[in-house]
């Protein structure tokens, strides 16, 4: 079946359509991650937006549940220039096709992804339409697609009821340490698939409690900390600062997620008041930003936005450069910053925006980038060690 | 970290001669590196023994010295420049192990030089086999089980303990040379014993067979601030067990989850951080195909044939990253040369798929064994880039120039099912094509799978090209059905031929339909910045990148496609000085070529670069995008001259010599009647096309007769006939492939070989100099040893060869260079072969003569007189130094390849020698092509009856050397009776010992065997050969050759110090 894709400035591409039959209106976005198509795709800091990868061959290796960052897929569409025919790899479950539409996620294939990912490029993000109605009009699409916002979309991604992630207590559950994998014929033959390899090699975070924000956290965030034998208590967006304070967390976890970090308004003042306690606190990607507005900084949207798996951030205070997943389309302004309340920590190596702040006085640091991965380079896991440190300390 | 301000003199170590498992790549990395080097104000001399490279090029380097690469010499280079450091990392194994010689022996810090970037433990640890898995198993990262050993006795002892198979890995050899992979006893103590003795230490790695399991490559950089980031990661399609050199290789890897894939990257950063090396390494893995298992398969310390492509397939520019992290930058302050905006410290992400299939020699060596294994065979490779990997592969496939254009080229279609199934179980280069022939015949995918362990995902691919295949030859053919046909990659010509139409049908169709290939960018950021770098690949949809630029005239330089045996790095060589000379006259440059191991397809030689195969149909989408004005074929070989008549139809004019004049020289009537009219002799002969017309000339003519095909690079197909019997076999070999001109046979004369390199304005004729050939007529140029300036022929034949040669190129108009083959017998000079283009031998008589012919060909093209380019015409003075090409072979990575030397030719590279005498020259050539002797001054002579004469002559003066001379019955009965003291052996038939044991004793210096005619595998004389060259001992098979050995070998006796020079000051 054809498929289009409406841009708000009016481009039109046609393909052949994916996924669940039906129409979106969504913020078009582009991703240049080669693999990591599955975490993109269940990454909640999509909810509103539509993604193009920019690789061109997606589904090659199908769709292996394992390694789905959330309960389900939250971009509105997915575009692609190619889905793979045959799935090949051995824990796979089912091929992209099916998983898109069991999950009711449409799509377009077919496009020339890098003309598009030009145009967002060039003009900034835009908002765009999938649909298969070839009869469409876009006198009527266009006001459409310019009235659509994301809006408040962390509270549709974040968990309705807390709930908490065990630790692990013996450094063998997280899976075999990066490469001692043995295989195991058969284990491998009943139909065991065995876990993945972990990079964490102990567990220094073994009878710490944390408490997690989740403005819609990647599953990794919180796997990250129980892995290093954290106990993580995961709370929904909307929780008062009184209520975490009262778990008398180690620390707090302040997650990624979808949107304006601007529209969080009542989110925005709780963290003030985590703020002002002296709980450790460690901000990922939307986090961070909700920190910064929380303490008086600005943030303002990015022309096109950081999504991908190859970002160079350097940390400031070792000039050592990281390479980082990345998803966000915010980001903080550090002009407006005030350096007794924060300075910056990491800085983006290809265009400098910020990547990082340290909060002055505070067992506080946050990063814009991905230290949990899952897509991409695991450079920056040891930030979650960083973290334990810290909150080893404060204790 | 800014450049360190002590590093201002630098000395470069090439890799050498281009031979198997070490080739152009190290050009392109050493010449990037020295470019990179200078612009950063350092002065580079350079040392490498390869005069065809452009790195020795006096603008790429300040001091050039074409010696040979021994610790010896370069330990006099050393005292002579005193540079403050040397870059040992980008020669190729080659150049790191002279590095690590002269920093182990001390030297290095005696003279107060340092090593730049990777230190020497590093070095050690990343090499030594044992040093590297005690390293891996402290710091966690698995390796196959295995074992260094050091005698066959102990690899039997281990590999009984973790049972067979096992894989051999001689430690510090190139190529995997000595390699295999074991399955019992018997093969065990055969690979172990030639690997122990090939490998420098005498070490070999016995381990754990992982064979089918995924190879998956990862590039990675690192700078002494400890920043890390991968290039770009790659996987094989063929799985562990074949040679990553001969491997289809694709980027980026296509069936590893992400999970997979960080999990090697992690491991590839964790271990270049903990080797601490500083520049470029690659990390080869091998990923269990239904697990997390992994093993780290071996770790290059270096530049490398993979990170050359690496290079070429993400536009990251790793050997020059690699010299600047050397002079002590690092990564964030190193500017993408590519988007002019990021950094060099960023990753690469790719928006397409890249295709590696490498050029294998079969078609040279058509006795040998075309199993692929763990020692790398091939001589080159060929990439290609489409947004999808069916478009690629077919894209690849047709850049071999191997005569295949689709998945029906080698046609299985006789074998049965079972007769497949049986022949997907070996593993060769068609084994893709052998796939594609199990797929028509309905073997299922998962049967394809488990024989060949290639992963489903490939196999489902080749079967998308079998169904389009099927589905072009069986239904109409619709614009929806060619368009899809043209997304994955078909050419219009096997559209054609599958639907029953005509190409032009087929193209008519594409036109009226708007079916036209379009350019994208690879711009190392799949398009999220903006990007300068005009490097294209073509995609059968979307919006076309690539725009014609206004303003300037335009020339299409055409490639010279994939290294191969006969057509080698010189072409790039003379493409890649074209290019430029052609951009210094104000021209916008294009080239298109398709070979990741070259300086041409670096993205900043020519404005525009099309990686993109050359054929017809492929070159026409580049012309029809950018209307050159004019092309140039002349600088890249067979293959762009082969595409003349095709650029002609598309209406762009031909630089410089005429298509028809190119025609004159190879068609044999119209080359006859320009030979008559200028009174020009040559040998007799005719054309045919039977083999019964074959026998008619030859009786005519009487034997012996040169048989070849028109139309070739490197003789191939060339044999010298005897009788009637080898004629038939010869035209049997010849027609096995379609032939679309006539077949020469000439009657074969005997006399000195030579050849000259002219540039001619169409008036005049510049001749830099005459090169005569040590062996006599019937060795294939390409084989000989060639001296310059030619030191037996007198003035007469000198001036009569400039006239005969002023003579051709006016009478074919040539205009550019022309490079023609005399044979002199006495006074006499008779033409053998013209060719109105470059040849293999500019680099090296532009280097040796300082004459930069490509230059003023590319000038006299554009239309400027030799004259007024500064030059008197005719042949030039000659040097005060002789310069020796040597040829070099790669014979013992090619199992049952016949190495005599015929008209055929075999030679994969050359070195040069150059001294102020002959037999210094010729010493140092010898030295330079690895023939370092004596050492245990035990020689075997076998020579045919003809030889003996010569064999007495040679026999004697190797005897007054102190050589102990053994020799077959004839033989040392014909050297004793004319008192030279043979020992006699005996036959390989005959009782122990035989010539065999004693080669196997490995205490045989030299071994000089003239072959009787035939290709006959089984005879003596060719297992003798093979036997020597696979134990590492020399074969010498010309008596020329062995003159010459043993008067260069005369000459060191003397024990002159040899005196290197720096041809930059000739």
């Amino acid at each position: 079946m054809k498929a289009f894709l409406i841009l708000e400035d009016g481009t039109v591409f046609q393909g052949t359509h994916i996924g669940a039959d039906r129409e979106i209106v969504s913020e078009i976005v582009f991703n240049t991650s080669m693999a990591g198509y599955l975490e993109v795709l269940t990454d909640p800091s999509y909810a509103g937006q539509a993604v193009c990868m920019t690789y061109p061959l997606i589904g090659n290796y199908g769709i292996c549940r394992e390694d789905m960052e959330s309960l389900k897929p939250w971009p509105d569409g997915f575009i692609v220039r190619e889905l793979s025919r045959r799935p090949s790899n051995f824990r796979c479950d089912i091929s992209i096709q099916q998983f898109l539409e069991e999950n009711n996620v449409p799509g377009i294939a077919g496009i020339d992804t890098r003309a598009l990912t030009k145009i967002l490029r060039e003009k900034g993000t835009m908002n765009g339409m999938i649909t298969t109605d070839e009869s469409y009009d876009l006198e009527k699409v266009l006001p459409k697609l310019k009235a659509y916002t994301t809006g408040k979309v962390v509270e549709k991604v974040s968990c309705r009821e807390k709930y908490v992630l065990e630790p692990t207590t013996d450094i063998a559950q997280n899976g075999p340490l990066s490469g001692a994998a043995r295989f195991d014929r058969e284990k491998y033959e009943r139909g065991e698939r065995e876990q993945r390899p972990s990079l964490v090699s102990e567990l220094n975070g073994a009878g710490l409690n944390v408490a997690l924000l989740d403005f819609g956290a990647k599953a990794n965030i919180a796997r990250s900390l129980a892995a290093r034998g954290c106990r993580v208590t995961v709370y929904p967006a909307l929780t008062s600062a009184e209520e975490i304070i009262a778990a008398k967390p180690d620390g707090i976890m302040l997650s990624n997620g979808p949107g304006d970090p601007k529209e969080c308004t009542s989110i925005i003042q709780e963290i003030k008041k985590l703020y002002d306690t002296d709980i450790p606190i460690f901000a990922i990607c939307l986090g961070h930003q909700l920190m910064a507005l929380a303490t008086g900084a600005d943030t303002h949207k990015m022309k096109y936005g950081h999504r991908g798996g190859n970002h160079p951030v350097k940390d400031l205070a070792t000039g050592r450069v990281y390479i980082s997943s990345q998803n966000h389309g915010y980001v903080v302004d550090t002009d407006k910053l005030d350096p007794k309340i924060a300075v910056p920590a990491f800085c983006n190596v290809n265009d400098g925006t910020n990547e990082g702040l340290s909060y002055t006085g505070k067992n506080i640091f946050t990063v814009q980038f991905h230290p949990e991965a899952c897509p991409g380079p695991q450079d920056s896991g040891y930030l979650f060690d960083r973290f334990i440190s810290m909150m080893k300390e404060v204790r | 970290m800014p450049k360190d301000p002590n590093v201002k003199r630098v000395m470069v170590i090439g890799s050498g001669p281009i031979v198997i498992g070490q080739a152009a790549e190290f050009d392109y990395a050493g010449t990037q590196a020295c470019r990179s080097l200078k612009e950063e104000g350092v002065e580079v001399i350079l040392v490498n023994s390869n005069p065809a490279t452009i790195m020795t090029d006096r603008d790429i380097a300040d001091k050039v010295y074409i010696e040979p690469l021994t610790t010896g010499m370069l330990e006099q280079i050393i005292k002579k420049e005193k540079p403050d450091s040397i870059l040992p990392t980008l020669g190729g194994q080659a150049g790191l192990n002279l590095g690590m010689e002269l920093e182990e022996s001390g030297f290095l810090k005696e003279n107060n030089v340092r090593l730049l970037g990777t230190t020497a433990e590093t070095i050690r640890n990343a090499e030594g086999r044992q040093e590297f898995k005690d390293l891996m198993e402290r710091i966690g990262e698995p390796c196959a089980a295995s074992k260094v050993v050091e005698t066959v006795e102990d690899g039997v002892e281990f590999t009984n303990s973790i049972g067979y198979p096992v894989v051999l890995r001689p430690a510090y050899t190139l190529g995997g040379s000595g390699g295999g992979i074991a399955h019992d006893q018997a093969e065990l103590e055969e690979i172990l014993e030639n690997g122990l003795r090939l490998s420098r230490v005498g070490q070999v790695l016995v381990e754990r067979c992982i064979a089918g399991w995924k190879e998956i490559e990862y590039e990675v950089m690192r700078d002494s601030a400890g920043n890390c980031i991968t290039v770009c990661n790659m996987e094989n399609i063929d799985p562990v067990g074949v040679h990553t050199g001969d491997s289809i290789v694709v980027a980026p890897s296509q069936t590893l989850s992400d999970k997979e894939y960080q999990m090697l990257r992690t491991s590839a950063l964790k271990i270049i951080n903990e080797l601490r090396i500083t520049g470029g390494c690659n990390v080869q893995f091998a990923l269990h195909p239904t697990s997390f298992e992994y093993c780290v398969i071996e770790v290059n310390p270096r530049v490398s044939r993979s990170s050359a492509l690496a290079s070429k397939a993400t536009g990251y520019p790793i050997a020059k990253v690699a010299a600047k992290i050397a002079l002590g930058y690092t990564l964030d302050e190193i500017r993408n040369a590519i988007t002019k905006k990021t950094y060099a410290s960023f990753e690469p992400t790719l928006d397409y798929c890249v295709v590696k299939i490498p050029r294998l020699p079969f078609d040279k060596f058509i006795t040998a064994k075309r199993t692929l294994t763990t020692q790398m065979k091939a001589t080159g490779e060929v990439m290609s880039i489409c947004d999808n990997f069916e478009g690629a592969l077919m894209k690849a496939i047709r850049s071999l120039e191997q005569h295949v254009d689709c998945l029906r080229s080698y046609d299985f279609s006789a074998l049965s099912r079972e007769e497949l199934l049986d022949r997907l179980k070996q593993v060769d280069d068609q084994r893709i094509w052998v796939i594609a022939e199990a797929i028509r015949k309905g073997i299922p995918q998962e049967q394809i799978h488990d024989i060949t362990q290639i992963d489903l995902w490939f196999i489902d691919k080749i079967a998308i090209l079998t169904e389009m295949e099927e589905a072009l030859e069986t239904q109409e053919l619709t614009p929806e059905l060619l368009r899809e046909a043209k997304r994955i990659g078909f050419p219009d010509n096997v559209i054609a031929r599958l639907s029953g139409r005509t190409e032009s049908e087929v193209k008519e169709m594409r036109h009226a339909n708007g079916i036209r290939a379009v350019y994208k960018m690879v711009d190392t950021c799949a398009a999220e910045f903006a990007a300068s770098t005009p490097y294209y690949y073509s995609v059968y949809s979307g919006e076309c990148e690539a725009k014609r630029t206004e303003g300037k005239k335009k020339v299409l330089v055409l490639g010279s496609g994939p290294i191969r045996i006969g057509q080698g790095i010189e072409f790039d060589y003379c493409s890649v000085h074209a290019t430029w000379a052609f951009a210094r006259a104000g021209y916008e440059t294009i080239i298109i070529n398709n070979n990741p191991e070259t300086v041409s397809t670096d993205f900043d030689i020519a404005d525009k670069l099309y990686f993109e195969p050359l054929t017809p149909e492929d070159v026409e989408s580049v012309v029809d995008i950018e209307k050159p004005d004019g092309a140039v074929v002349q600088f890249g070989g067979q293959t762009a001259i082969k595409l003349t008549e095709s650029l002609m139809k598309m209406g762009v004019p031909i630089l410089g010599t005429k298509a028809e004049d190119v025609d004159a020289a190879e068609d044999r009537e119209l080359f006859d009647k320009i030979l008559e009219e200028t009174h020009i002799p040559r040998a007799a002969g005719g054309t045919v096309y039977t083999a019964q017309e074959a026998k008619e000339v030859a009786n005519r003519l009487g034997y012996p007769v040169l048989v070849r095909p028109s139309y070739v690079l490197g003789g191939q197909g060339m044999q010298i006939a005897i009788s009637d019997q080898e004629i038939e076999e010869f035209m049997e070999i010849i027609n096995r492939i379609a032939q679309d001109h006539p077949i020469l046979v000439d009657k074969y004369l005997q006399g000195k070989e030579v050849e000259v390199d002219a540039v001619c304005d169409g008036t005049d004729i510049l001749i830099p100099g005459i090169m005569e050939h040590i062996e006599r007529t019937g060795v294939h140029s390409g084989d000989s040893i060639s001296v310059y300036p030619a030191h037996t022929i007198g003035k007469l034949v000198k001036d009569k060869i400039a006239d005969y040669t002023a003579r051709l190129a006016k009478a074919l108009h040539v205009k550019g260079l022309i490079n023609i083959q005399f044979i002199a017998i006495g006074e006499d000079v008779y033409v053998i072969e013209v060719n109105p283009r470059s040849s293999r031998t500019v680099p090296y008589i532009s280097k040796v003569t300082g004459i930069p012919i490509v230059d003023l060909a590319t000038e006299v093209i554009l239309g400027k007189t030799i004259s007024e380019l500064g030059y008197e015409p005719g042949l030039q003075p000659e040097a005060k130094y002789y310069a020796i090409k040597m040829p070099v072979f790669s014979f013992e990575k090619i199992r049952g390849a016949e190495i005599s030397l015929g008209p055929e030719m075999k030679s994969t590279g050359e070195c040069l020698g150059i001294a102020k005498t002959f037999n210094e020259a010729l010493y140092k050539a010898f030295l330079g092509a690895g023939i370092d002797l004596p050492k245990y001054k035990n020689m075997i002579i076998t020579v045919k009856d003809a030889d003996k004469g010569e064999a007495i002559e040679i026999g004697r003066r190797f005897e007054k050397l102190g050589y102990t001379i053994y020799a077959t019955r004839s033989t040392a009965a014909a050297l004793n009776e004319a008192g030279v003291k043979a020992r006699k052996v005996n036959k390989i038939s005959q009782e122990s010992p035989t010539v065999m044991d004693l080669i196997l004793g490995h205490k045989i210096d030299v071994v000089i065997d003239t072959p009787t005619q035939g290709r006959d595998k089984h005879r003596d004389g060719f297992l003798i050969r093979r036997t020597s060259i696979e134990t590492g001992v020399n074969v010498i098979t010309a008596m020329d050759t062995a003159r010459a050995l043993v008067s260069s070998l005369e000459n060191k006796a003397q024990n002159t110090e040899l005196e290197p020079v720096n041809i930059a000051e000739l």
